[in-house]
């Protein structure tokens, strides 16, 4: 049996790109080794509750009929309508610093005007900023030019303050780097944070994943759960074949794998040199779900998404402890605007967490220190917002640990490498990867990666080669 | 195909690229990358879809013939005349 392309991994990469190629007939596999698709946003039942892993909100919503939009070109190359997605855009959020809030919606020209009066005397700064991330080519696969986003960000705006407000959003929804961003990854997420938006869909991951599944079975796309990789064989640099855990061999043209840059490299026999070249992801979080016994927004949580610091500077980075309590996430995802209002209220705290440190403990002290920092989370927030304790019905902790555990992606790194592969290419020919380590970020980020590889890789190249011969 | 169908067969592929559209209002003269926004992604998947469905292949100098739905079924006509129309 052999099929034209082998996927690894069946997360929104994986699945967009199994859905761009069974589209025009290829013969398509998706390996999955967890036994539930969608990756690192994915979902997980406990007493009955359906939670989602990484979904806070989807960011670069725009309404139908916007087409240019990296959802409007979504939409597009995976033939839906906007519709399907179910999308309900947010309310308000917030970043939140000591003596400082801006608030802002979907809509660009609401940051602009609390800039405008929060910070007067950097408006003009800020102008220029946009002026810059709106001419800039964020989506140029060509790799060679680095910028550090702080250069930019310190040659516009003088105001300390307010550039760490700016880049506390866009670290934590997807920088895989500690400190400073690129800035096209800048760009990418400024556009789809704040100039695009924030929106959920009407039943969450599972209701986006079923749609994704459904198409790619629909247009005759194999998928095969609990499939485990045990190595991707490859003689003098060309792929040979994907051999599975249970010891099964299979042969494909090409493999798109979207387990990680690093990971998909360590699967390659013989072992390719290059790995050492990569940097391993070092960013991971901790997460708290909090089930309440009313809806957030009659407690005094009435905002979508706040992004807060407790400290006047904010540092994203590897926390020295366990997990860093002084700035954090706060989700609310009741406060979208959702049809019918939910019927259980939820918070969602994520805050900056240490891999390493979680992974070396024993089962009941990582117990015990889940709930412990749970609460020193809780506590923090209460700088900025009333306690919910007593409203609190049901609570679910993971760490970097568990997104480990579930994704195998390392360090529980959410946002892969540092070191992004744009082009997707790999040192073993036919072999490619798409997903966080080919840089695209998001939600959205993560589904048009897989659709470019598979356009890039697959598609545009056979088009070409056909259109040659004749 | 009657030049009609050829036109019809063209309006079912951009329906299934861009479901969203309304194509009731598709202007025969007009480019199509003006009208529905349309980028070189989606002119591939015309492209892959007239593959497809009529095992037509269009070279990669002859995109530029698919520019407008009059010039379309101007450049297609004659190379579908002899399929049937398929949805």
């Amino acid at each position: 049996m052999k099929y034209d392309v082998i996927i690894l991994g069946a997360g929104l990469s994986g699945l967009a790109a199994g859905i761009r190629l069974a589209l025009f007939d290829k013969k398509v596999l998706i390996l999955e080794k967890h036994v539930e698709v969608g990756g690192l946003n994915s979902f997980y039942t406990r007493k009955q509750r359906t939670f989602d892993v990484g979904l806070h909100a989807m960011t670069n919503y725009t309404p139908k009929g916007v087409r240019t939009s990296p959802l409007g070109k979504l939409l597009k190359q995976l033939r839906f309508r906007h519709d399907e997605f179910r999308l309900c855009p947010q309310e308000m959020s917030e970043i939140r610093f000591p003596g400082k809030a801006l608030r802002f919606t979907n809509e660009f020209e609401f940051l602009e005007q609390e800039i405008a009066e929060q910070f007067p005397s950097q408006i003009d700064g800020f102008r220029k900023l946009v002026a810059r991330i709106r001419e800039f080519d964020e989506l140029n696969l060509d790799d060679s030019q680095r910028i550090p986003s702080r250069e930019v960000l310190e040659a516009c705006l003088t105001d300390p303050v307010l550039i760490d407000m700016l880049y506390c959003p866009l670290m934590y929804y997807g920088s895989a780097s500690e400190g400073d961003m690129d800035f096209y990854q800048f760009v990418i997420m400024f556009k789809s944070i704040f100039m695009e938006g924030f929106a959920k869909p009407v039943g969450g991951m599972p209701y986006i994943l079923k749609l994704l599944v459904d198409k790619y079975q629909g247009l005759g796309g194999e998928l095969r759960m609990g499939a485990g990789v045990e190595a991707i064989e490859h003689k003098d640099g060309a792929l040979q074949s994907v051999h599975l855990e249970n010891g099964e061999t299979l042969t494909a043209d090409k493999v798109i794998s979207s387990a990680g840059a690093i990971e998909t490299l360590r699967l390659c026999r013989p072992a390719v040199i290059e790995e050492s070249n990569l940097e391993t992801g070092q960013m991971s979080f901790m997460e708290s779900i909090f089930v309440l016994d009313r809806l957030p927004k009659e407690i005094g949580y009435d905002k979508s998404i706040v992004f807060y610091s407790t400290e006047p500077r904010f540092k994203y980075r590897v926390p020295s402890g366990l997990t860093d309590v002084t700035s954090g996430v706060l989700c609310c995802p009741n406060n979208f605007q959702y049809p019918e209002p939910s019927s259980e209220g939820v918070i969602r705290l994520t805050n900056q967490a240490n891999f390493g440190l979680w992974d070396g403990m024993t089962r009941s002290d990582y117990r015990a220190a889940k709930k412990e920092y749970r609460e020193r989370g809780v506590n923090a927030l209460l700088t900025y917002f009333p306690d919910f304790s007593d409203h609190i019905i049901y609570i679910d902790s993971f760490t970097p640990k568990t997104i480990f555990k579930y994704t195998g992606h390392l360090n529980g790194a959410v946002y892969g490498s540092p070191t992004k592969i744009k082009s997707g290419r790999t040192p073993v020919k036919n072999l490619f990867i798409c997903g966080t380590d080919q840089g695209f970020l998001g939600i959205i980020g993560a589904t048009l990666s897989g659709i470019s590889m598979a356009n890039l890789h697959i598609l545009q190249a056979e088009a070409k080669s056909e259109t040659g011969r004749n | 195909m009657t030049r009609e169908q050829v036109r019809q067969a063209i309006l079912n592929i951009i329906s299934d690229i861009a479901p969203d559209e309304d194509l009731a209002s598709i202007k025969d003269e007009e480019k199509l990358r003006d009208q529905f926004d349309l980028d070189s992604m989606d002119f591939l998947d015309i492209v892959m879809e007239l593959r497809k469905r009529f095992n037509l292949e269009v070279p990669e100098k002859d995109y530029q013939e698919l520019v407008s739905m009059a010039s379309s079924v101007e450049y297609l006509f004659p190379r579908l005349k002899d399929n049937e129309l398929v949805s």
